[in-house]
């Protein structure tokens, strides 16, 4: 696969990771948010920490939409499906993660809700149009990557004037996310948290462009290097970010020059500000209410708007106690230091919403890094 | 036997209804119309409830049952008739065993287009016939229209035991041999590709295989195999640890080895799927001792079945019991079960 | 993550679709995002929509500037004894 596997290259990865160790000062901790889940699942999948120096942390980020959805959101579809009757129409995604009263979008489902899997919001308008007589939610999630193709969706709904089809939009913005974690008293004031750098989002980029980061690179004095998903883009990004602190530079890099510019993709940029508009607060799981860091449907398609068209009323619901997500998406702890990781919240029982995606910083954890310093011990029989 | 009903079975545009489970004459027509004649063997023809075998004198019988339910019905490679063979078949060959007999009960939903309950029931016979394992008894029941999906096969299957094979999940041990018979993913991918909303052309087809001679080969070939069994739902992850489990021993993979199709890995990369959790339905781990690994893996290829098979890892002694990998980047990690069901993602 | 993965366009659809081809699999997805895209592009495609191009160049350049040395570093280095 062209573009892809050329970024997988084993031999490759030695050299960046040489480079690593050679640079890497053995006296300095290095402290680096990945802020994207997708790297989180390449760091986790190719095994990439054991190839990183032993004094360079990455600590896991936000960004994973499934893993920042909080339980009132959850609530509201699985109500329309359940109370309204209507078909909800999801990603994949969000099929398992935890809602109120020990429901999920799977459980409810079981409970005879209409829900729907889905790979694209084209296919919950091809269900409308399909069943006319029924009301089709797409209940629509995701960063800046995902939010134009469902504007390109409210759109086309419109265009064709279909009369039983809305959505559920709970898109969120990656460039507020990173500035509340920057803004929280762990990072700012106590100096808990050392976050040195931010390995920038890849997809998310190829949107919004790199200019977007530019400001609190600057403010906030943290070096951001924007990098693609496949492994070998991480190290380089990882390498690129441990340059910047060696140097004293604070800068936005571009490791993904291949798909990102600093400007972005105008089309969608163009299309999404014609679709949705700011969201004065929105809540995130684990990082509360965070302002201006959603997006809304705007009044000219308010009849697509499922929250207007259902009088819909949000209701923020409080995560489990023992639950320790909010902590880990801000990187302030760790998976294992949450007393119910891996007893009471486990991938097939989560609790919180980080173990639900597999790219949430402790499903990862779970599924790929447990026990990682156990010795193999390959005995060969006599 | 003179038939006691008029009007043959109208199969070209007929559908099930309530009366064909209904155990009257209607059923009856089923039964010998479609059943029987694609089945037709002689302990069938005896038309009793069940069939009378005969069976090896002191032999080990196995015995294995599987239901089988797949959207859609008909997939490249195969359909849920097929299927509903070769699992049970497999199944049966996983404990060492020579299938000889197999079950098949049939859930049927009302409406359920006669055509297709016809070429489901053709293609199961000639699934059989080719592994040489017949169908000698079965059942039919109908369920009112939109409490079943179409077709649901449940198929038993009976097999005896050669004397001096011992194979179970339970006895892989340290320094063993990881051996796989060929590409992973295929069935998985081939089913995923037909499902509405997710399709895209491929030409991927499943794997559904018969794999009980490929397992006479390799136990003809040496005595030292310990543990066999089909990497089906759940993929060679699931399967590796299930052992894992059993046995209370580790593993480690090198994933270089792992055989994948480019195109079962790019339909993989589209939907967000790991081909390690994939559904096959035609291949088979094998775990053996270290000094029988090569002649195992010789006959394995020399089998058509077991044309790709390799060498994917070692067991490893590990009181946790995890299935670790070295990554072909060069990083390891731990291959864990699969969580709930393995859904394509967007994130 | 998004998940998002380059394919090439290997045909123009009416109605802005467009067919993708990926390691001999196919899919229809739409272009309306990336109407610059020209048959023979790789374009990237997230939720069955192509969001963005590959540029062939710089994802040469980038291949061959993993883990080599930056300006800084080779200078440092070449000033040791």
């Amino acid at each position: 696969m062209k573009y892809i596997d050329e970024f997988r290259d084993g031999a490759i990865a030695k050299k960046i990771q040489a480079r690593l160790h050679a640079e890497a000062q053995p006296a300095r901790q290095y402290s680096f948010m990945e802020f994207c889940g997708g790297h989180t699942h390449a760091i986790s999948r190719y095994g990439i920490g054991e190839l990183l120096p032993h004094n360079v942390r990455m600590i896991h980020g936000p960004g994973c939409p499934v893993c920042v959805l909080p339980i009132g959101r959850i609530d509201l579809a699985i109500q329309l499906a359940l109370e309204r009757g209507a078909i909800v129409c999801t990603y994949g995604d969000t099929m398992r993660v935890p809602a109120s009263g020990g429901l999920s979008l799977v459980r409810a489902k079981a409970r005879g809700g209409d829900i729907r899997m889905v790979y694209s919001g084209a296919d919950a308008l091809e269900i409308a149009r399909r069943e006319p007589g029924r009301e089709v939610v797409f209940f629509a999630i995701g960063f800046e990557t995902t939010t134009p193709p469902t504007a390109l969706t409210i759109r086309t709904a419109q265009q064709e004037g279909l009369k039983n089809f809305s959505v559920l939009c709970c898109h969120v913005l990656t460039p507020s996310a990173i500035t509340h974690i920057l803004e929280s008293p762990e990072v700012r004031q106590f100096g808990t948290v050392p976050i040195d750098g931010f390995v920038g989002p890849a997809h998310v980029s190829i949107v919004i462009g790199s200019a977007p980061y530019e400001h609190f690179a600057e403010e906030y004095r943290k070096p951001v290097v924007i990098a693609g998903f496949e492994p070998l883009d991480v190290m380089q990004a990882v390498l690129m970010l441990v340059r910047q602190v060696n140097e004293g530079r604070a800068e936005v890099e571009n490791e993904f020059t291949r798909a990102v510019n600093r400007d972005g993709n105008l089309h969608a940029q163009a299309l999404v500000s014609q679709v949705f508009e700011l969201r004065n607060s929105f809540e995130w799981r684990g990082l509360g209410e965070v302002p201006y860091s959603a997006l809304k449907i705007r009044p000219a398609f308010a009849e697509f708007d499922a929250e207007r068209r259902f009088g819909l009323g949000y209701q923020p619901v409080p995560d489990n106690k023992a639950c320790e997500c909010g902590a880990i998406l801000r990187g302030v702890k760790k998976p294992t230091d949450c007393k119910i990781f891996g007893t009471v919240c486990t991938p097939e029982n989560p609790v919180g919403s980080c173990m639900v995606s597999s790219e949430g910083a402790c499903a990862a954890h779970y599924s790929y890094g447990r026990f990682k310093d156990i010795a193999v011990k390959v005995e060969v029989a006599a | 036997m003179k038939k006691d009903y008029i009007r043959p079975l109208d199969i070209r545009s007929g559908c099930v209804d309530m009366g064909h489970g209904a155990g009257g004459r209607a059923a009856a027509q089923l039964i010998e119309e479609l059943f029987l004649a694609a089945f037709d063997n002689e302990y069938l023809r005896q038309g009793d409830d069940g069939a009378a075998l005969a069976i090896p004198v002191g032999a080990k019988l196995v015995m294995a049952t599987d239901g089988h339910v797949v959207s859609p019905l008909f997939f490249s490679g195969g359909d849920v008739g097929s299927l509903s063979v070769h699992g049970t078949i497999n199944d049966v060959a996983m404990c060492g065993a020579v299938p000889l007999y197999l079950a098949a009960s049939f859930i049927l939903e009302e409406g359920f287009p006669l055509a297709d309950l016809k070429r489901i029931v053709d293609s199961m016979a000639a699934a059989s016939r080719a592994a040489g394992v017949p169908v000698v008894t079965g059942d039919t029941k109908v369920v009112e229209k939109g409490k079943g999906d179409g077709v649901f096969i449940s198929t038993t299957g009976v097999g005896v035991v050669p004397a001096g094979v011992h194979i179970s999940g339970a006895n892989a041990r340290p320094g063993d041999a990881v051996l796989l018979s060929g590409t992973i993913g295929e069935h998985g991918v081939a089913v995923l590709s037909k499902r509405q909303s997710l399709d895209f052309e491929t030409t991927v087809v499943s794997d559904s295989a018969a794999l009980h001679g490929l397992v006479a080969a390799m136990l003809r070939a040496s005595d030292g195999v310990r543990v066999l069994r089909d990497p089906t739902r759940g993929g060679l992850a699931t399967t590796l640890n299930e052992i894992a489990r059993q046995s209370n021993v580790g593993m480690l993979l090198d994933e270089a080895t792992i055989p994948v199709l480019p195109q079962v890995e790019a339909a993989c990369e589209l939907l967000g799927l790991d081909p390690l959790y994939v559904a096959n339905e035609g291949k088979l781990v094998a775990i053996c001792a270290p000094d029988a690994a090569d002649a195992v893996l010789a006959a394995m290829r020399a089998h058509p079945l077991g044309a790709n098979a390799v060498r994917i890892g070692s067991v490893t002694e590990d009181p946790h019991r995890f299935v670790q990998m070295e990554t072909s980047f060069g990083g390891r990690r731990v291959v864990d079960w699969l969580s709930g069901e393995q859904l394509p993602r967007i994130c | 993550m998004c998940l998002a993965i380059p394919t090439q366009l290997i045909e123009l659809r009416p109605g802005a679709l467009g067919l993708v081809e990926l390691g001999g699999i196919r899919k229809e997805i739409s272009v309306a995002l990336v109407p610059d895209a020209v048959v023979g592009d790789y374009v990237i495609v997230h939720v069955g929509h192509a969001i963005g191009r590959i540029d062939p160049e710089e994802a040469r350049r980038t291949l061959a500037m993993f883990g080599t040395l930056s300006e800084l570093a080779a200078a440092n280095e070449a000033a040791l004894p």
